[in-house]
């Protein structure tokens, strides 16, 4: 993929919307791929978690509010933990999903749920659930 | 030693047999726990956003409650048995004693005047620390012979580190050696720390499926023959979908998956028969009576 990058284009509107959310020095990553390596909902992921911090780097911002990786983050913070630079990227997808979700809703339909769902989930599954999909 | 308690809403609902366990147990091992007088529901997340002070107001009521009921030593301790509760309140009572601007600004709208007070332990970082893996030992009646289990602590005991952790974030032993207290054989494998999906079972129950696999897997090859847990999330996502992993995969092995709880209930001889044990997918008690560990 071609990318043409500016001062402007790089440090938009955008990322410093995900600073501001996540408290996280974006330019701190050097792309080790420790997050990536280490993350196991990777498998499921259409982006890898190191991929999204370094399009998050280049104001790529629309391709990862697009991204099902940002909703397959389950906030176990093994990246956070394992990062060497202390970049807490679990914070950085949270971030994200607000900005989709500030722009077009919840990400759940409460009306698409099944009762016999709600019956059987342990109710921190969906306490926890709603508040990362929802506003 | 009494402290205060708080269940939590899915130790109040599903996982009502892993509570009856933990408060039978640890009774009989010389840990008093005293129910919050008045609780709500912690959240089940700590908020990564880093201005969202509205989500700490739940947990900070929970916090004052404790301080309120004034148990413990020389601060009000309180204990929860859920994992995910754990984190959320030791978390937020961190927040509240570094952050002072945004201390005032929850005190401002519950109404208080917190400033973490209350000191919040894991129920099992009490069982190791201040009760002894050792008493708890002593006090077995059916040691767990010949039971080979696979300590499972998921995620919120361990990350992040420097605020919740109370043992070591890559290799836990605390669960295994509360197993080898009570006469289990734990075994040691690669996943005990990996995350089983948590709230995705929610929206995408077929990658949680998915990582429950993995996990049941590295503990079966490890020679497991069975689970155990501390957290009630963790136990559904690892038990609920099994039987689907059976269908779709050649030569897996189902595992029963325990709560801590209901084999330390057992082990130390109570009447295990409020325990939950119907609400389990894969039925937890043949292994269970296969070994002689089964007294109901």
């Amino acid at each position: 993929m071609r990318v043409r990058l500016t001062a402007e284009s790089v440090h938009n509107e955008l990322v410093r919307r995900i600073e501001e959310y996540s408290g996280q020095d974006l330019m701190a990553c050097y792309q080790c791929g420790k997050c990536a390596a280490g993350c196991p909902v990777a498998f499921a992921m259409d982006m890898l978690p190191s991929q999204v911090i370094r399009y998050a780097q280049l104001g790529l911002v629309e391709t990862l509010l697009e991204s099902k990786t940002i909703w397959l983050c389950a906030a176990c913070q093994t990246c956070y933990t394992r990062c060497p630079k202390g970049i807490d990227l679990s914070r950085i997808m949270e971030a994200l999903r607000e900005i989709v979700m500030f722009e077009r809703g919840s990400h759940i339909n409460y009306d698409e749920l099944l009762p016999e769902d709600l019956a059987e989930w342990p109710q921190q599954a969906f306490i926890s659930g709603f508040r990362k999909y929802a506003l | 030693m009494k402290v205060s308690y708080f269940p939590g809403c899915t130790l109040n609902t599903t996982g009502k047999g892993y509570d009856t366990a933990v408060r039978a147990s640890a009774a009989a091992v010389g840990l008093d726990l005293v129910e919050l007088s008045e609780w709500n529901c912690c959240g089940a997340t700590f908020p990564l956003i880093i201005d969202n002070m509205l989500e700490l107001a739940a947990p900070a009521h929970i916090l004052v409650s404790a301080r309120a009921q004034g148990v413990g030593g020389s601060a009000p301790l309180l204990t929860t048995a859920c994992t995910t509760c754990y984190n959320v309140l030791n978390r937020t009572n961190r927040f509240i004693r570094e952050h002072l601007d945004e201390r005032d600004r929850i005190n401002s709208f519950i109404e208080s005047d917190y400033s973490g007070e209350v000191e919040v332990k894991d129920i099992l970082h009490l069982l190791r620390d201040d009760i002894g893996f050792d008493t708890v030992g002593q006090k077995v009646q059916m040691p767990l012979k010949g039971l080979k289990v696979a300590a499972y602590y998921g995620c919120m005991v361990l990350r992040p580190p420097a605020e919740v952790a109370y043992d070591d974030p890559d290799n836990p032993r605390s669960l295994d050696d509360l197993m080898a207290s009570l006469g289990a054989t734990p075994v040691d494998y690669p996943h005990k720390n990996e995350c089983c999906g948590a709230y995705l079972a929610v929206k995408a129950p077929e990658v949680t499926r998915e990582m429950a696999y993995t996990i049941l897997r590295s503990a079966h090859s490890a020679g497991a023959e069975a689970v155990v847990t501390n957290c009630p999330l963790c136990q559904f996502n690892l038990d609920r979908r099994q039987r689907e992993m059976t269908q779709l995969r050649a030569g897996f092995v189902p595992l029963p998956v325990y709560y801590f709880s209901q084999l330390m209930g057992l082990a130390l001889g109570l009447d295990a028969s409020g325990y939950g044990w119907e609400r389990h997918y894969v039925d937890a008690r043949p292994l269970l009576r296969t070994l002689g560990l089964w007294n109901g």
